[in-house]
C-alpha cells in the first residue's frame, strides 16, 4: 500500500511536468502540422535562467517562495518571447515550403539552443540551491510525499485547467481550435492566423518554461542536453494522447508519468524506462492516433 | 461607385494562370451570378476576392478602398463575407461555436443578435446549436455556412456553389433563403453551377470560361440567351 500511494504521487509529479511540456508539442502540432523539436530545448532554458536568479539570489535572505516565484515569472517572460522568436527566424519563412524543410529547421535550431545553453552555461551538471521551499513531508498511509511534489502537481493541475477554459470557453481560444481545423476557412471568418500561431508559440513554451523549472526544482539539477530526455518524455506523452489534441496531452503527460513511477516503484528503476516504451507500443499498437487523438493521419 | 469592382484581375498557380484578366462589379444591393463550368475560376475568383490568393495583376475595390493586397482578416471586416465551396464547417467545433466564429470580428451584442435572426432563418441549426457541425447532413451544413457568413453581417456576402451536392429539394430551401437574405438588403455575389436557379434568382450575371468572361448582361436575358441555355441549361442542342 505505501508504496503505491507512492508511486502513484511520484506519478502524478513528473506527470504533470510532462503534460505542461507537452502541451507545447501538441498545441504548435495542432495548429501548424509541425513537431517543434526546439521545444524541450526551450523548456529546460526556462530551467538554467530560473537556476541563475536563484542561485544568485540564495543566501540573500529573501524568502525562498517569492524568490521562486520571480524565477518563474523570468522563466516564462525569456522562454515566451524565444518561443516567438523561434517562429519568426525558425518557421515563418518555411511556412509554405516542404514540410520536411521544416523538421530540419526544428531540429537546427533544437541544437542551436542546446549549444547556446552549453556555451551560456557550460557542459557541467548544475545544482539547484535548497532551503528555497518548504521541506515538509506529509506521511500518507506510508508514503512520504513532499511540499514540491504537492506544489507541482497543484500547480499543474491549474495551470492546465486555466489552459483548457482559455481555449475552451474564450472567443480567441476557439479562434485557435477553428485555425487548428482549417487556416483558410478560419481566415474567412476575420480570423488573423498569424496571431493565433504567435499565441501559441507564447502559450506553449510559457507553460514548458513553467515544466522546464519544475523539473530543475524537483530533481534539483539542470544540464544543458536536459532538453532531449524531458523534450522526448513530454512528446511521447503528446503522441500517446493523440498530438494535436490538448485534453490528450494532459492525459498522455499524467499516464506516461505514473507508468514511469509504477515501473520504477514495482519492477526496476534501470528497467523504467524500457518498460514504459513497451506499454506505449502497446498501446499504440491499438490506438495509432493515440488515445483522444482523431486526425493524425489525415495531414502527416 | 460599384460595392465592388474588379479590374483585369490575374491569378496564377505556378505557371497555370486561371483568372486571365477578369473584370466584373457588383452594385449595392444587387444579386450577381458568376456562372462556368468546373475549372472555369470560379473558386478561384472567390478566394481571391476573399484575400487567400495572392494576385499577378488588377485590382479589387471594396466599397472604395483597394483591397487588392490586404490580409483575408481585413478584408472580412470590411465586411465581406463568404461561405465557401464545400462549406467547409469547422467539424469538431458546436454548430453554436461555429456561428460565434462568423461573428469573429464583430462586438458580442451585436454577434448574439445575429445568430437569433440566423436561428430564426434556419430553425434547424437552433435544434442542433449544440451538435457538432461535422455531424449534420449536408443541407444543414450548408445552412450553418451561409448562416456563419451572415453572422459577420456582410455587406457582400460572397457564395460558392451552395447547392453543391444537395438534393433539389434542399437546395430550393437554399435558394429560398438567399432570396429572403437577398431582400434583406445584402448584395449578394453567387457562383453556381445551378444555372437556372442561380439566373431566377440573380439581377445580372457572368459567364466564366477558361479564366475570363466571356458573357455579362442581365439575369433575365442571360436565361433566354441561345449560348447559355446551350452550355449551362441542357437545352437547344442543335439536332445532329
Amino acid at each position: 500500500m505505501g508504496t503505491f500511494v507512492q508511486q502513484v504521487f511520484n506519478g502524478l509529479t513528473v506527470g504533470g511536468i510532462y503534460a505542461l511540456i507537452a502541451l507545447g508539442y501538441t498545441m504548435v502540432y495542432g495548429v501548424m502540422r509541425l513537431i517543434n523539436f526546439a521545444h524541450g530545448d526551450l523548456c529546460i532554458l526556462g530551467a538554467f535562467i530560473g537556476l541563475t536568479l536563484l542561485s544568485g539570489a540564495a543566501g540573500s535572505g529573501h524568502p525562498g517562495v517569492a524568490l521562486l516565484l520571480l524565477a518563474f515569472v523570468l522563466a516564462i517572460a525569456v522562454v515566451a518571447a524565444a518561443g516567438v522568436l523561434l517562429e519568426f527566424v525558425a518557421y515563418r519563412p518555411l511556412r509554405r515550403a516542404d514540410r520536411l524543410a521544416a523538421v530540419v529547421s526544428a531540429l537546427g535550431a533544437s541544437v542551436l539552443i542546446e549549444n547556446g545553453i552549453m556555451i551560456v552555461w557550460g557542459p557541467n551538471v548544475h545544482v539547484f540551491p535548497s532551503g528555497l521551499l518548504p521541506e515538509t513531508v506529509w506521511h500518507v498511509a506510508g508514503a512520504a510525499i513532499t511540499f514540491v511534489q504537492v506544489l507541482i502537481i497543484l500547480a499543474s493541475v491549474v495551470l492546465m485547467a486555466a489552459l483548457y477554459v482559455f481555449v475552451h470557453h474564450t472567443k480567441f481560444g476557439t479562434a485557435i481550435r477553428a485555425a487548428a481545423i482549417d487556416q483558410d476557412t478560419a481566415r474567412l471568418m476575420g480570423i488573423n492566423v498569424n496571431r493565433v500561431i504567435v499565441t501559441v508559440f507564447v502559450v506553449g513554451p510559457a507553460l514548458g518554461a513553467i515544466g522546464g523549472l519544475f523539473v530543475g526544482v524537483y530533481y534539483r539539477e539542470a544540464y544543458f542536453t536536459m532538453g532531449w530526455v524531458y523534450g522526448l518524455y513530454a512528446f511521447i506523452a503528446a503522441i500517446l494522447g493523440g498530438i494535436g489534441n490538448i485534453p490528450g496531452a494532459m492525459l498522455g503527460g499524467v499516464l506516461l508519468g505514473l507508468f514511469n513511477a509504477f515501473a520504477a516503484g514495482y519492477i526496476s528503476s534501470s528497467w523504467q524506462d524500457a518498460i514504459t516504451f513497451a506499454l506505449l507500443i502497446g498501446i499504440l499498437l491499438v490506438r495509432p492516433t493515440g488515445l483522444l487523438g482523431e486526425r493524425v493521419a489525415e495531414k502527416v | 461607385m460599384s460595392l465592388l469592382a474588379i479590374d483585369d484581375l490575374r491569378v496564377s498557380y505556378g505557371e497555370i494562370e486561371a483568372l486571365r484578366g477578369v473584370s466584373l462589379s457588383v452594385e449595392a444591393g444587387e444579386v450577381v451570378t458568376i456562372l462556368g463550368a468546373n475549372g472555369a475560376g470560379k473558386t478561384t475568383l472567390m478566394r481571391a476576392v476573399s484575400g487567400l490568393l495572392g494576385k499577378r495583376g488588377g485590382q479589387i475595390a471594396f466599397d472604395g478602398q483597394d483591397i487588392t493586397r490586404a490580409g483575408a482578416d481585413r478584408i472580412v471586416r470590411l465586411g465581406v463575407t463568404q461561405a465557401p465551396e464545400g462549406r467547409r464547417v469547422f467539424g469538431t467545433l458546436s454548430v453554436l461555436e461555429n456561428l460565434r466564429l462568423g461573428g469573429f470580428t464583430r462586438p458580442g451584442a451585436e454577434v448574439r443578435a445575429s445568430i437569433e435572426q440566423a436561428y430564426e432563418m434556419f430553425p434547424r441549426l437552433r435544434e442542433r446549436s449544440a451538435q457538432l457541425a461535422g455531424t449534420l447532413s449536408g443541407g444543414e451544413q450548408q445552412m450553418l455556412a451561409i448562416a456563419r457568413a451572415l453572422v459577420g453581417r456582410p455587406k457582400l456576402l460572397l457564395l460558392d456553389e451552395p447547392s453543391l451536392g444537395l438534393a433539389p429539394i434542399i437546395v430550393q430551401a437554399i435558394f429560398r433563403s438567399l432570396r429572403q437574405i437577398a431582400d434583406s438588403g445584402v448584395t449578394i455575389l453567387l457562383v453556381e453551377q445551378n444555372a437556372r436557379s442561380a439566373l431566377k434568382l440573380a439581377d445580372r450575371g457572368y459567364v466564366l470560361e477558361v479564366g475570363r468572361i466571356v458573357l455579362d448582361g442581365r439575369a433575365d436575358t442571360l436565361l433566354a440567351s441561345p449560348e447559355v441555355q446551350a452550355a449551362y441549361l441542357g437545352k437547344g442542342h442543335a439536332p445532329g
